[in-house]
Order: C-alpha cells, then structure tokens, then sequence
C-alpha cells in the first residue's frame, strides 16, 4: 500500500495553484491587476504565472482600479475570462462604479446576451498590521449588490476550489480572500487539487449539538477555537463555514440551527448593516420555532478600522464568541 | 584615509539625461477644428461619400424630431436629442466596418441607428421598456451607456482583447465633453495608449453638460489637446461639417487599424435642443447663441456644397426628404403599440441561474400577479 506523500501548503499557493490550472485549461483566462506580473503580486498568488504564459496573459496594467475593471468588462465581452487583482480591500472602492454600473448588470441590462465572466480578487479584513486602509470588511457592499457571487475561503482546499468555480463561472464572482489566511497551512497535496467546489453551499466545519457559529472567511479558524475552548464550559458547538455569501445557502445554516436551537453570526464586518444582520434575520424567519434565544452577532465594531496597534480590541475573538454563547438564555435549560 | 576622505573622493556618476518618451509635437492638434465643406478640400472629396452622408443626415434629422415628438405623446419616457449634432452621429457610425464595434453613450441612439440597429430596438431603454433593446453581438454595438464614460474603457478593454486575438478590429467610443471630466475618460485614454489598443475616442463638444457650459468644465487649451498627457494623437474638427468628421474618423480608424494605437479626437458642435425634453435650456443660455449656430447647420452645410457643385438637385433633396419620412412613419406605428413585458423577466438574467432568494421573490410577484388578475377577472370575493 503506498501513502502519496501529503505536505502543507499555503491558502496562498493553492490559490496560485487554482491560477495557473485555469489558465492552462482555457485559454481565454488572462489574469490582470497591479504588480501581478514581474512581481507575482504583494501577496506572491500570481507568482510565475507572467513567465509561464506570458505577459499578455498575466498583464502589470496601471494603477487605477476603475480602469483595470472597466477594461475587463470589454475582455470579457470579447469572450475573455478576466481574473482580476484589487490588490488591498479598500483599493478596490475606485472600481465601484464599474462593477456596480456594469459588471453586475450587463447580463440584466442585455437579458442574458452578454454575460460577463469576471473573477474579482480581493484580498481583504484585517488581523495583519497592515496601516490604514488595508485591512477593511468590505463584504456587505458587494453582497448588497445584485448581480454579483461573493464567496471567500477559509481553508486551503476550498480556497482552490471556490476560485477555480469562480473562474469557470459564467457571472461575476468576488472571491474575498481573508489576509491573515493567505499564509495559513492545510495538509493539501497540491499533484491532487481539491475538487472544484459549487458556489453557494455552506458547510459544516465542526459538529455540535448546544449552538451553531455561522460564520465565514477570516473568522472561522477564530470559532474553531472558540468552539474548542467552549468544551470547559460544557458546550458543544457548531460551526458553519458558509464560504458562499451569495448565493446563501439557507438550506445548511438552517439545518443547524434547527439542530442546536441556537446561533451567533461571527464576522469581521461591522454589525450595523453588515452581513450578520442579513443572517440572523434569515434564520429567525426560517427558524423561529426552534430557536431558543434570539440570533446574537458578534461582529467588529462600527467604526473605520482602527489602527494595528489597536485592532485586536476591533476583531472578533474567542473570549467575545464565547461571552456571546453565554448569553444564549441557557437558564431556561436547567 | 578617514571615512570622511573617502567620502570625500567619492563622484556620484549623474543620473542619465532626461528625455522625453515621446515627441510631443506630433500629437498636438492643430490650432483650428479641420473643415472640408467650403474650403478647397471639399473638391477631393468622394461625391458619393458625400450623398451618403446627406441622406444618412437628413434621416438622422428627421429621427430626432420624430423621437421628440414621441416623448410629447408619452411614447417615450425621454430623449436626448442629437439635433445639430446629426453629422458626428453619421459619421461614427459610416466609419466602422462591419467587424468593429461601436461604444455609445446614452445621447447615441442616432448613431446605434446610422450602425443598423432596429430605431425600436435603438429606443427600447428611452421607452422604459427594458434596458436594452437590441443584441450587442448582432451589431456589435455596447449597450447604450447612462453612467458618464464608463464604456470607454469598456471599448478599450475590447479592443485590447481582439487584439490579442489577432482579430482586425476597431472600437470606436462616444463620450460628451461633459464626459472628458470623468475619472474613468482618464484611466480609459490611458490604458488605451499604455496598450496601443485600436480604439478612436470620439468626443462631441456640443457645448453643455445639462447647464454647464465648458469653460466650467476644463481648463484645457481644447478637449483634444487632453491626448497629448497620454501620448496619443489629439485631432480636432468641424463637428457640423459631416465631411470633414468622417475624413478625420476615417484616419483614426485606419490608424488604429494599422497598429498605430489610440486617437482622440474632438468634434466642435452644438446642442440645439435642450438636454432632454425634460430641460428647460432657457436657464442657461440665450437664444440668440442657439440661433447663430443654426446657421452652421451641419445638414445646410452639406446640402450647400453638394447643390452648389451640382451633385444634387431639388428631385434628389426630395427623395431624401421622402425616405426619412418613411422611417419616420415606419418609427411611429411602432412606438404606438404597447410593448408587451413579462414581469417574471425581472428574474431571468440577474444571474445565469437565479438564486434561492431570487426564485422565492419570483414566486411571491408571480402569486401576486395571480391574485392581481383574479381581482381584475371579477373571482375576488
């Protein structure tokens, strides 16, 4: 019996990986964006994709969002799949009009003769030092606009397999790459790539029976340790990764909750119109019989994001999830 | 040697001389808007060019009064006019081969027409009927574009990606000189000249943003000379005369065709009407300004120089007058029937398949509807 041998790689490299598997598969991949060229990008995920297949399919464009986006949307209409860098979530704003006003309509606006094939990378949250303007939360904006996939990975497997569904995918897709994972290691064998993952199904990261976590990107390795440090309080708790915030995946969050009869929603994001808001409401109208205490958050607070000398009081941690558990209304169980 | 001596000793080698990456004289444009209608150049022309422009003009003219009078009668929700404006619209379209693709903005409709879109079709966003009323690929014309010069680097990123392909093609993109203040009129000149993409940036400076006149707009010697800061060529042009816009478009087209990259060029016109049927133009300027440049009409001018050579007469004015009456009336028996929507289409093409949330709010207007015409049949109870 042979063991193939299995060795940890990086969230980063399997995302490189899910690059250049797509671009050798389908010609009409053309990565593009600041510094992905030469350089490989600031976070090294387009390393080597310039030299392997040239510069004109992984292209160093100017510095300007609005524009690389914009050009995207004429590739794609050409019939390109364009793969694009926001090279920092807040770098990203310039390019709202373009993918508000465009690329999350043209399908719409055309009923359905020009769809618009863009993957839109977006390294994102905080939890890396980065001074201001590096580390926002930007999903609610783009879950709040209609047209547009939002995934994001927090494994390093599906961080493979949502960006090459993203890719393949013949609508826009937001693949939100939480920072603080791009250097985090799973057991991965990179001669066998993970399976290419559908977009909108949630999964269960950890099962329990007391309380789900539902939570997503940059914050479930966060709920797993929370859930870990939850067995010396007695609880057992679940965690649901929901990787797809659009589609939402109902079907599995609402599982658990009916399960465990209670949840917290645990993200980055503020809590005041952001993503957790969206969450709990679903659950509660799906689930109001079954649950036991209303749906909690446990989200940054709303505010710019503080500076990195102060932003671990900002990010949801473990003792806060926890803290948020407690306040479950355990006292009508004994 | 103490460190300080050494130091001492040391000649920085000088930075290498300074030189400009591109000679900038080439790119300027010349000093006044190129004419050929009037002037000695108007001999060379092709006087078949020139009877096609007439009528395609004298149609475009017709178009825009019959568009306006729709909006009088509530057959379209609004219309931006290109009145006085017909030769740029004519020519943009006339310039292009069939393998080229237009990129319009929303004033445009006159020239998605002149490409050969359906005028109903061309009018289908301005009726409120559905955002787009033609297929982009049959034409290969952009969807007409709302938001200010957003489609140029659209046409940029298109033509990047034909080019890529090895395909002969040319994208051609419409904008306002109210556009050129837009961020994305900058990132799409200058993505287009980093690449030498094959696009011909077409500006109609009619004068006005809505109510504001271009000197509130730029401080720039003129719009094309905006080209220079990229290092394209910037042409400028008698917009109102139909000959020289489609000499100067037809030189960038073939430019960019050639592999020698993008051009700007800046057509002088005016808006004769309002900005739509719903502005009140006598806010901002007096008629006496409107009156002046009717006499540099761009339809009069082109009919004088093709009457005063011989190459047209009152039966061949007529004929052209005759056949826009006929699209004219063709446009209006259309626009007068009712457009059949479906509402359940507001669901179809969000997405390639719609999303659990999606076909839960399809389901809630469908039962609403079904309720809606229940009341309506007379069931309700």
């Amino acid at each position: 019996m042979t063991t193939v041998a299995v060795k940890p790689a990086t969230m980063a490299q399997a995302l490189t990986r899910a690059l250049r598997d797509a671009m050798a598969a389908d010609p009409a991949v053309h990565v593009m964006g600041e510094d992905v060229g030469t350089l490989g990008g600031v976070f090294r995920v387009t390393d080597g994709l310039a030299k392997e297949f040239g510069e004109d399919r992984c292209t160093d464009t100017p510095l300007a969002e609005a524009g690389i986006l914009g050009t995207a949307v004429g590739m794609a209409m050409y019939g390109l799949r364009p793969v694009v860098e926001m090279q920092f979530d807040a770098f990203a704003y310039p390019a709202f009009e373009q993918l508000i006003s465009h690329v999350a309509r043209t399908r719409n606006r055309t009923r359905g003769k020009m769809p618009l094939p863009i993957t839109i990378r977006v390294p994102y949250g905080g939890g890396i030092g980065g001074v201001e303007h590096h580390s926002d939360s930007s999903e609610a904006y783009y879950m709040a606009t209609p047209g547009l996939h939002v995934v994001t990975p927090a494994t390093v497997a599906d961080a493979y397999g949502l960006l090459r569904a993203a890719i393949a995918s013949d609508d826009p897709v937001v693949v939100l790459e939480p920072k603080r994972l791009y250097w985090s290691k799973d057991a991965w064998n990179p001669e066998e790539p993970a399976p290419v993952e559908p977009i909108g199904r949630a999964v269960v990261r950890r099962p329990g029976r007391s309380a789900t976590l539902i939570t997503y990107g940059p914050s479930v390795p966060v709920c797993m340790e929370a859930a870990e440090a939850a067995r010396a309080e007695g609880w057992d708790l679940e965690v649901v990764d929901l990787r797809s915030l659009v589609p939402f995946d109902d079907e599995t969050v609402c599982a658990s909750v009916r399960r465990t009869g209670r949840a917290v929603v645990v993200h980055e994001s503020g809590s005041f119109g952001g993503p957790g808001g969206e969450i709990a409401a679903r659950v509660t109208e799906r689930c109001f019989h079954h649950l036991e205490a209303p749906v909690l958050r446990v989200a940054g607070f709303d505010i710019p994001y503080p500076p990195p000398m102060l932003e671990r009081h900002h990010l949801p941690g473990v003792d806060r999830i926890l803290d948020a558990v407690g306040r479950l209304q355990w006292e009508a169980e004994s | 040697m103490t460190v300080m001596e050494q130091r001492g000793a040391y000649r920085p080698t000088p930075p290498p001389a300074w030189q400009p990456r591109t000679d900038p004289a080439p790119l300027l444009p010349d000093a006044e808007p190129y004419r050929v209608l009037g002037t000695e150049a108007a001999a060379k022309a092709d006087p078949e060019l020139l009877r096609t422009l007439y009528a395609q003009l004298v149609k475009g003219r017709r178009y825009n009064a019959q568009a306006t009078a729709l909006t009088k009668q509530g057959r379209l929700a609004v219309y931006p006019s290109t009145t006085g404006q017909e030769a740029c619209e004519v020519a943009a379209a006339l310039v292009l081969k069939e393998q080229d693709w237009l990129f319009p903005s929303y004033r445009d409709t006159l020239a998605v027409v002149a490409r050969g879109v359906d005028p109903v079709e061309a009018l289908t966003l301005l009726r409120g009927d559905w955002h787009t009323g033609y297929d982009p690929y049959e034409h290969r014309v952009a969807p007409l574009c709302t938001p200010l010069a957003t489609q140029l680097p659209h046409a940029v990123g298109l033509a990047h990606a034909a080019r890529l392909k090895g395909d002969d093609v040319v994208a051609l993109a419409m904008v306002g000189d109210g556009g050129t203040s837009e961020g994305d009129f900058h990132e799409a000149l200058n993505f287009a000249a980093v690449w030498q993409a094959p696009v011909v940036f077409f500006v109609q400076n009619n004068g006005f943003a809505i109510s504001v006149p271009l000197a509130k707009q730029t401080a720039a010697p003129s719009l094309a000379h905006k080209a220079v800061g990229y290092g394209m060529p910037g042409r400028l042009v008698d917009g109102n005369d139909a000959a020289a816009v489609h000499e100067v478009l037809s030189d960038a087209v073939r430019h960019a065709r050639a592999g020698g990259g993008p051009t700007l060029v800046e057509a002088i016109t005016y808006r004769v009407d309002a900005h739509t049927n719903a502005d009140d133009a006598t806010r901002y300027r007096v008629d006496a300004e409107v009156e002046t440049w009717r006499e540099h009409d761009p339809v009069q001018l082109l009919e004088r120089e093709l009457t005063g050579r011989g190459l047209l007469d009152e039966a061949g004015i007529e004929a052209a007058r005759q056949d826009a009456e006929t699209m004219a009336a063709a446009l209006r028996e259309h626009m007068n029937q009712d457009p059949v929507l479906d509402p359940m289409d507001l669901f179809t093409h969000v997405y390639a398949e719609p999303t659990g949330q999606l076909r839960e709010q399809r389901d809630q207007l469908r039962a609403e509807l079904e309720a809606e015409a229940d009341t309506e049949g007379g069931t309700h109870r």
